[in-house]
């Protein structure tokens, strides 16, 4: 009896199948090395326990991640993820009109509206915020400014508060949002635009039912890249926001240099990490959901 | 109400320093097949675009039905555009792109879900509603863009070389049913094309447009038996020039004295509007229109001049002889190939051209 079976694999394809295991094995062994090797490491430590004198001791436990469940910690969480989404949405709302507008330039325009978008990376990132400092502060230039306009009678207490820290963070990041943006709305086909134009849509109902659903992966890769990097942010609320905004990040940077404690450190940038992840898969979830 | 659907009057359009619309005025009628044909530059997409509203004139006004457009934006007019390379949404389905232009005027979802209906069915394609454009061929897409534009009953519909990207085959079947659909629905139709043929066929009126000009407004006929100038008769099929001075005027016709054929023979042609005697002028005859004889004199024709056959090419439905009149003279000649009573010229052979006095075209410019 003959059962039926699937022709065996021609030479073809196992010689195909030899040469892309091949061609993808320095990938492989970059991404092992570089990417998973220390991973796993971090992962090892989280369940590891603190020394006495802030080594790591090899016993391991959930210890780590069960004192997460402390309301401080997660009141930690809860304003990181509050500012990165805060963040992402002012992002977005002067982003949009930055990228549609160079996208828009005559060509030899553009380059240079990228270009000054992209300077203030050509500074240190720390300089830059103690720049802000110098505007935010008591007598800093954007008070001294409202006040010369007669605009503010007394100087506004910016500096160290959460507005503070979101300035920072939505100037750090907003070319993060401007560039998948433009890149978007460039390849947006302007025909379509004056098409809706001319079947009587007004210049909002152009945007919501032509633009911006062809924008969409634009606007999603520029949203993760400035939200991933906001909510593990460390500098910005450091500097900025001083004691009382603690951010994630700070409380990594905390466990690992000031307190000492690897192993807890670990264990809150695992869930971090595991929080992010699990947002953008559900967001992604949701989207398939919408297109169909 | 106004006598025209259309109307420019005297409308200039500047593109950084050059003219790309230089002072056109065009009235076009109500249920008119108007087309505007020209090379590229021509100002003939600018002129489109004008009566669309995604331009304004610099100069002059446009109305439509008596109404000023001016500063009217694209979407407050009584006009819609068939993009050249369609324009689909593409992340819509056929429906929803047919639908859009119903839904921005807040028309009523049974009266949308009714009248899209009726516009597939017009174009042909019911039964795709679900389909994004990405899912159909190019003929689909273009009725799509088509159905999209009509179903808001527009008082004038704007086509921007809608059969441009179409192969040869599709392209003479959409001419056909873009004329018949124009009938049925009878909106006025402004349709810009670099196509002469296309125009030709389609058209009950058509200007002619060179640099940001219109050098003749007619019906085909006009445009084709009567050219306005030199860069009309060959820009609509093919013309053999050869220029002359008028010599003499009487009625109907004029005497043209053309000193670069031999024996400066005067030729028996049309008299133009402007024509006085000493006037340089071009003489334009079509080619189909001469005839080739291997006896010598004219036959009865009026007119008659010698020449060589230089080459033949042999096209299937007509035979083409390339003809050498003097050292500056080469005209061409299409001959039927309708299988009676034809023998055949060879290349080198002498023969004789003879026409009529109507077939000649007097050019003053």
């Amino acid at each position: 009896m003959n059962a039926p079976t699937s022709p065996p694999p021609s030479l073809e394809s196992i010689e195909q199948a030899r040469l892309g295991s091949g061609l993808t094995a320095p990938a492989l062994v970059w991404l092992t090395l570089f990417f998973l090797l220390p991973l796993a490491l971090v992962l090892l430590i989280s369940f590891a326990s603190r020394g006495t004198y802030g080594g790591v001791e090899w016993t391991f436990g959930l210890g780590n991640y069960l004192r997460l469940f402390d309301p401080l910690y997660g009141q930690v969480f809860l304003r990181s993820l509050l500012l990165a989404g805060l963040t992402t949405g002012l992002c977005l709302v002067l982003g949009f009109p930055m990228a549609y507008f160079i996208a828009r330039a005559p060509a030899k325009w553009q380059g240079i509206w990228l270009l000054l978008v992209m300077i203030p990376f050509w500074t240190n990132f720390l300089v830059r915020t103690y720049a802000w400092m110098f505007i935010l502060r008591t007598e800093g230039l954007l008070n001294a400014g409202l006040l010369w306009l007669g605009l503010i009678d007394q100087p506004l207490e910016i500096l160290y508060t959460d507005t503070a820290v979101l300035i920072g963070l939505v100037y750090s990041y907003l070319p993060f949002m401007v560039f998948p943006l433009y890149a978007a709305i460039e390849r947006l086909d302007r025909s379509l635009v004056e098409a809706a134009w001319d079947l009587y849509a007004s210049g909002w109902a152009v945007l919501r039912r032509v633009v911006w659903p062809l924008t969409k992966p634009g606007v999603i890769a520029g949203c993760i890249l400035v939200f991933i990097p906001s909510v593990g942010a460390f500098i910005t609320p450091d500097l900025l926001g001083g004691a009382r905004s603690m951010m994630v990040g700070n409380l990594i940077q905390h466990e690992y240099l000031v307190a000492r404690d690897w192993p807890f450190g670990s264990a809150v940038a695992f869930v971090l990490m595991g929080v992010v992840m699990l947002g953008v898969m559900a967001y992604f979830r949701v989207e398939r959901a919408d297109g169909r | 109400m106004s006598q025209y659907s259309v109307e420019l009057r005297d409308v200039v359009k500047f593109h950084g320093a050059t003219a790309a619309v230089n002072h056109v005025s065009l009235q076009i009628h109500k249920g008119e097949f108007f087309s505007v044909l020209g090379p590229s530059g021509s100002g003939k997409t600018t002129t489109l675009r004008l009566l669309a509203g995604f331009e304004q004139p610099d100069q002059g006004d446009i109305l439509i039905e008596g109404r000023s457009m001016r500063s009217v934006p694209p979407n407050y007019r009584p006009v819609n555009l068939v993009f050249q390379h369609f324009a689909l949404f593409p992340h819509l389905t056929v429906f929803q792109n047919i639908a859009f232009g119903l839904e921005m005027k807040r028309v009523s979802g049974p009266e949308v879900a009714r009248r899209v209906q009726d516009a597939l069915g017009m174009v042909k394609l019911t039964g795709k509603e679900r389909r994004l454009p990405a899912q159909l061929s190019g003929g689909e897409q273009q009725r799509v863009a088509l159905a999209r534009a009509l179903v808001n009953h527009p008082t004038v519909l704007l086509l921007d070389e809608p059969l441009g990207a179409l192969d040869q085959a599709l392209r003479q079947d959409m001419q056909v049913e873009l004329k018949a659909i124009q009938e049925r629905v009878g909106i006025t139709f402004v349709y810009v094309t670099h196509d002469q043929d296309e125009a030709l066929t389609m058209s009950d009126r058509l200007a002619v447009m060179d640099h940001g000009r219109v050098l003749q407004v007619g019906t085909p006929q006009e445009i084709y038996e009567a050219p306005a100038t030199a860069f009309v008769a060959n820009f609509i099929g093919v013309s053999n020039c050869v220029s002359g001075r008028i010599t003499a005027i009487n009625g109907t016709r004029c005497a043209v004295i053309v000193p670069d054929l031999p024996e400066a023979p005067v030729l028996q042609a049309r008299r133009p509007a402007s024509a006085h005697e000493g006037r340089t002028v071009t003489l334009s005859l079509r080619p189909e229109r001469l005839h080739l004889s291997r006896e010598s004199g004219a036959g009865g024709f009026d007119n008659c001049v010698p020449a060589r056959v230089e080459k033949v090419i042999y096209a299937g439905n007509e035979t083409q002889y390339h003809l050498n009149l003097s050292d500056r003279v080469r005209w061409m000649t299409r001959v039927p190939n309708t299988g009676i009573d034809q023998k055949p010229l060879a290349a080198g052979e002498a023969v004789i051209i003879r026409w009529n006095a109507d077939e000649g075209v007097v050019l003053t410019e």
